[in-house]
């Protein structure tokens, strides 16, 4: 097995730029902070493609699968002789996948960003969040202890909380960044929970060995994890259950899904890299990651596949209505993710069953690169009308044409036309699903009507629809924000061809897969009847959607509300928790428990007043106590004292 | 080394300091002995490894023993094991960055920078002493000068607030007196080494260990007795508030290990409950507490409320690991609150408000003194890569160690903190360095070097235990193991 | 002045005491006061000579203690003047009541 402790510098690096950015970087790199934060990451993706091929091409398999390297370890915090977070690289399929996606995606926004953040105050503190942010994908990715990934999902978090803060003096950008960064701590308790609970009955936090205990039928290990149990559910369920629910938080599952469409107030590449491609697909990685364990309980795999089929529908359903680019975007992601993850819900472990995993490996890959590109789209776009709602654009095609292009492209791929990258890997989901539950299937196939018909309606809106208003005076953009958009449009196309499950499988084998021509007609009509709709709807400007809106009526209005979830949050946090909880808190606290000191030091206060009157400040009067007292004292002694 | 330097640094600074003229000289004075102390802290770092790498296992090191008072059995015996050290390093550290942002404090200068090295030299002593009754004596060496420093340079309702303060904490200091008597009629003996290898009958320890937890818990804030925490503090100047915070409060939590944990294990024990019950109310409790608070200080004194609390939690919860992480908890919040506070300050004595609302978008105008809001922010919520989080989850995973049930519900609630305080330093940094910035700050200045100073030194000491924290670990082990087989021995005695 | 018995001479120092203590407790100024104190002390004198002299003729401490008495009263009144002096420079008044800043 040949070396891979080389890997630790593709994090290292960002980290390195991060501190040096974050720093020095105001005083002396106030301009050129950009440039050598691309150079930085582009030392990190050259170095991780090196990895991938060595690992797939040059080590390759053994025994036919392709093994668990743990390429770095050392012990960081131990709790006791056998619990500790160790800092380690764990190296295998899904990883090494994550690792290209991760430093790819990145180096194409930091790219993109040249250009779109040009001449702003911050550019040093943007470029430096934005390692900070790649650095702790990398560690996440990278995390071969639980309590690692832990660390690193929170390290995610935070630097999502500071670029979608980003523009700080704007309320609504901080508001957003609270919100993202308080629901997905929530999120993260579980996932905290989670660990604890695992760790606990497996007696390890390194995941390695945490699977290969726990997945052991016959172990001490897993008879007692799944014998105790807590309210009639075995402690593996709750385990699971609170695991999936940190990776639901941050992978805007229903119902924590509310942040992601807020967090859209960062700048755009921002959202590219973060709330598209990378960060919010943790979620399903850390699923996969444990899949194993995951594998054991078919309960907890059942609720994965609900979350993820309903997160799916539900996110299509709004996208539907929103007018908001982003948004839309913020939307559809989240309807892909919930694809990724009733993939991984449907999948089994072992061989031809472990089909949903590979889709959604597969898919979480395909959709990295057309969701940046979408996004980074979007950005150009925004760049140009500076706006973000659909009504400001209209007819844009003629004026930025390689936007256009690179934009039908991700759209027909996430729609899912061959040959584009989307079709091979939601083909690869919709077989999986259709193999396994076919109420799941169902839902699967309408969603992806529903995503063709969203995303060329946003297509349409963008660059057909009525004629252009805007002057063409700054152009379409630095070529440093077009050379990211036709290389990705490239990957776009280009990515679904790769044989990804000879790459990555839930067991590490190879799995032969066929595409299935006739299974492949249900979908693709759907999806091509749904993007001519969309034509007839928003191509031109027209009173369709108006009516199709009323025709609706009140679903449309609660889709359009993104069916009330935030007034319901909202309703809780405002109505119940501050003043049903926090307010009374602080009221006991001021009132009763201060009160009870306060009453001590009253009650002294008052026993001081009634016998103060003796402290007369008379002089005299002191003395004739004093020789009363003698005098009493006196008589006591003779004749009482007897 | 000898450990009597500790002390006697201070106090040569204390005495130099009231023959000085003018805040000059006074504060150059003040902090040229702070900056001695904290080398010699260092020092006796280094000393410490040294001795420990040369094999020397026994629990105290640098121990020197002198009678002091021999009709009582009273001597003056020091000694220091890791987690002195690491209470030691603390202090140090605070105090540098204490006086440095009390640097331009013209009211009384010459009294102000005497009582806080007076103080300091309180906590010294308390640290290194081995012996009940010189531990008593520098614990009420640390109490007094508080109450004059809030009492005079305080602001708001600073009379009440010092008062307050002093009454609870002497209240506390009586409580400890009472479990100490009760210790030394025990065993006619105040050395804790001593006492430690003899053993107090159940009822006695019974009897006598909730005086001392109690009265060492009001010092760390243990619920209900930690009302004089919001109000001290808001009250403090901000050089007092983070002593308070990052010292006085540390007093308490090393002596419910070191005195009451350490010599009534077995009443430890059997309590356990009952702590427990007090530090999951007091997390909870000051966590929705704070999120109430509209003062800055205010927020501030509350969560330190809640976070004490996983300090006191992790003594009850009485594993190897759990009393690891309340050691951490301890150093970690020291830094924190005391980074916290001087942010603070600094942002008050530029703005002249401490309200939340009246605050906003001072990022733009102090993005140095807004960048250590955030970081002493996010420390609080134990985000990774600072203390914070290292310290919380090693009482998170000590605590879940324990397997009792009901232990476990006290872990997750515990746990659940964590959500709470992030709502409540977000809403904070939201409203006071984020946002638009209102017109009559658009002025301000940003740090001094003084106040960038004293920042560093507080930030470099969470960063690093927040990124090497097995180099803490492996300081205070010894000392929790040492304190782990009194409580195992003990109990499997019986 | 075997003539003499011990009870007259006791009542001599009685009636001076409580002249004293009278003086004491019903004048205001400082002054009378202190003249007052020093009559009880010196009752207390007489006493310690007269029973020295009858009750133990062959020994000396009742002697001694009056004389140490008469120099701590030297001193006790050079002392009690001293504060009058400094209260009548602040309180242009030498009267018991006037002084009452200490009173609770």
């Amino acid at each position: 097995m040949s070396n891979y402790s080389y890997i630790v510098w593709i994090p290292l690096l960002p980290l390195a730029i991060f501190l040096v950015l974050g720093i020095f970087g105001k005083k002396y790199f106030k301009n050129t902070s950009g440039i050598i934060g691309t150079l930085a990451l582009l030392a990190s993706t050259v170095i991780s493609f090196i990895a991938a091929h060595q690992y797939f091409f040059v080590d390759g398999k053994v025994n036919g699968v392709y093994q668990k390297i743990i390429a770095f370890k050392y012990t960081w915090l131990a709790f006791s002789p056998n619990v500790s977070i160790d800092m380690g690289i764990i190296i295998d399929p899904i990883s090494i996948m994550m690792l290209v996606v991760v430093t790819f995606v990145s180096l194409m926004v930091h790219v993109f960003s040249l250009g779109y953040m040009k001449g702003e105050v911050r550019f040093a503190t943007y470029y430096a969040f934005l390692s900070l942010f790649t650095f702790s994908m990398l560690g996440l990715v990278l995390s071969s202890n639980l309590f690692q990934v832990y660390m690193f999902w929170e390290l995610v978090g935070v630097s999502s909380f500071l670029l979608i803060g980003y523009y700080f003096d704007k309320p609504s950008a901080v508001a957003a960044s609270k919100k993202a960064f308080i629901v997905t701590r929530f999120a993260d308790l579980g996932f905290l929970i989670g660990i604890l609970i695992l760790a606990f009955y497996s007696g390890t936090l390194d995941i390695n060995t945490l699977i290969e205990r726990l997945t052991a039928v016959q172990s001490t290990h897993f008879t007692s994890i799944a014998t105790a149990g807590f309210l009639g559910v075995s402690m593996l369920t709750w385990g699971l259950t609170l695991i999936f629910i940190g990776g639901a938080g941050k992978s805007a599952m229903f119902p924590l899904h509310i942040w992601l469409p807020d967090a859209m107030e960062g700048p755009t590449p921002v959202s590219a890299l973060i709330h598209a491609a990378t960060m919010v697909v943790a979620g399903v990685y850390l699923v996969a990651r444990l899949f194993p364990v995951f594998s054991m309980d078919a309960s907890v795999l059942t609720i994965v596949t609900y979350v993820g089929a309903f997160s799916a529908l539900l996110a299509a359903v709004i996208a539907c209505t929103q007018t908001d680019i982003k948004r839309v975007l913020a939307y559809s992601t989240m309807s892909q993710i919930g694809y990724m993850m009733f993939a991984l819900g449907v999948s089994k472990q072992v061989g031809e069953n472990g089909l949903g995993f590979m889709a959604s490996m597969f898919h979480l890959f395909t959709h990295a690169f057309f969701k940046s590109l979408l996004f980074l789209g979007a950005g150009a776009v925004i760049h140009f009308v500076h706006s973000n709602e659909m009504k400001d654009m209209g007819g844009l095609r003629k004026l930025m044409p390689i936007t256009h292009i690179a934009f039908l492209i991700a759209c027909l791929a996430i729609a899912g036309i061959p040959p584009f990258a989307g079709f091979f890997s939601k083909e690869e989901i919709l077989m999986a699903a259709f193999h396994s539950n076919k109420i799941i299937y169902g839902v699967a196939l309408f969603t992806a009507a529903l995503t063709a018909f969203y995303m060329f309606r946003l297509y349409f809106s963008i660059f057909w629809s009525k004629e252009s208003h805007h002057h063409n005076s700054h152009g379409e953009g630095t070529v440093s924000m077009k050379l990211p958009l036709i290389i990705l449009a490239c990957c776009a196309v280009g990515v679904g061809f790769i044989p990804f499950s000879h790459f990555v499988t839930a067991d590490g084998s190879a799995l032969e897969t066929h595409t299935d021509m006739l299974f492949s007609i249900a979908p693709v009509t759907l999806t091509i009847l749904a993007i001519l709709l969309a034509a007839a709807m928003y191509k031109n400007e027209n009173d369709k959607p108006a009516k199709a809106a009323a025709a609706f009526g009140a679903l449309y209005k609660a889709a359009s509300r993104k069916f009330y979830m935030d007034e319901l949050y909202l309703f809780i946090t405002k109505k119940i928790i501050f003043p049903l909880i926090g307010r009374p808190v602080a009221w006991v606290d001021k009132n009763i428990v201060d009160g009870l000191m306060n009453l001590l030091a009253t009650i002294t206060a008052k026993m001081s007043v009634l016998i103060k009157g003796l402290q007369s400040g008379k002089v005299q009067s002191y003395a004739l106590y004093f020789f009363g007292g003698i005098a009493a004292l006196a008589v006591l002694f003779i004749y009482l004292w007897k | 080394m000898n450990l009597s330097l500790l002390i006697l640094l201070p106090l040569v600074t204390a005495v130099v300091i009231l023959f000085c003229k003018g805040l000059k000289q006074v504060r150059s004075v003040a902090l040229a002995g702070s900056v001695i102390q904290l080398l010699a802290s260092c020092f006796l770092l280094v000393a410490y490894w040294k001795e420990k790498n040369a094999g020397n296992h026994s629990p105290m090191l640098f121990e020197s023993d002198n009678v002091w008072f021999t009709a009582l059995n009273i001597h003056y015996h020091i000694g220091v094991d890791g987690i002195s050290i690491a209470m030691i390093l603390l202090t140090a550290s605070v105090v540098v960055a204490g006086i440095l942002v009390s640097w331009t404090m013209e009211k009384l200068s010459k009294e102000f920078f005497f009582l806080l090295v007076l103080l300091s030299m309180g906590a010294y002593g308390f640290f290194i002493s081995l012996d009940l009754f010189t531990l008593f004596f520098f614990l009420e060496i640390a109490v007094i000068p508080k109450f004059l420093l809030i009492g005079i340079w305080g602001s708001g309702k600073k009379e009440y607030s010092a008062m307050k303060l002093a009454l609870m904490l002497m209240a506390g200091s009586a409580l400890v007196f009472v479990g100490l008597m009760g210790i030394y009629y025990q065993t006619h003996s105040y050395d804790i080494m001593q006492i430690s290898q003899m053993h107090i009958p159940l009822e006695v320890q019974k009897f006598f260990f909730p005086f001392a937890f109690v009265g060492f818990g009001i010092f760390a804030a243990l619920f209900p007795f930690h009302t004089w925490v919001p109000d001290g503090h808001a009250s403090a100047p901000t050089a007092a508030s983070m002593f308070l915070a990052g010292i006085s409060m540390k007093l308490g939590g090393y002596g419910c290990l070191r005195v009451a944990t350490f010599l009534m294990p077995e009443a430890a024990h059997a309590y356990s409950w009952i702590i427990i019950l007090l530090a999951t109310i007091a997390i909870i409790y000051g966590a929705f507490a704070t999120m109430m608070q509209t003062d800055l200080k205010y927020i501030n004194a509350y969560s330190s409320v809640s976070h004490c609390g996983f300090v006191i939690l992790g003594i009850g919860m009485l594993t190897q690991t759990s009393i690891n992480g309340a050691v951490l908890q301890m150093v970690s919040h020291g830094l924190m609150t005391a980074l916290f506070f001087a942010a603070i300050g600094m942002i008050y004595s530029r703005t002249h408000t401490r309200m939340v609302a009246q605050l906003g978008g001072l990022l733009k105008v102090m993005p140095f003194i807004s960048t250590i809001f955030v970081i002493a922010g996010l420390c609080s919520l134990g985000l990774p890569g600072f203390s914070g989080f290292v310290a919380e989850m090693t009482v998170f995973m000590g605590s879940w160690q324990n397997p009792d049930g009901w232990y476990r519900l006290a872990t997750i609630l515990a746990c659940a903190s964590i959500v709470v305080t992030a709502v409540y330093i977000l809403r904070a940094a939201g409203k006071t360095v984020m946002g638009p910035i209102s017109n009559e700050y658009a002025v301000l200045t940003d740090a001094t070097w003084n106040e960038k100073l004293a920042a560093a030194i507080l930030v470099i000491g969470i960063v690093l235990i927040g990124v090497a924290p097995f180099l803490i670990n492996q300081l205070i082990a010894p000392g929790t193991e040492n304190i782990m087989q009194q409580v195992g021995k003990l109990i499997t005695q019986k | 002045m075997n003539g003499i018995p011990l009870t007259h001479i006791i009542f001599l120092s009685t009636a001076l005491f409580f002249i004293g203590m009278y003086g004491l407790f019903t004048r205001r100024n400082m002054i009378t006061m202190l003249m007052a104190i020093e009559l009880m002390l010196n009752s207390v004198n007489i006493n310690f000579v007269a029973f020295n002299k009858y009750l133990y003729p062959d020994k000396l401490d009742g002697i001694f203690f009056t004389l140490f008495i008469i120099t701590i009263a030297a001193a006790e009144a050079a002392v009690a003047i001293a504060i009058i002096i400094n209260l009548y420079r602040s309180h242009r008044s030498i009267d018991v009541e006037d002084a009452t800043e200490m009173k609770f």
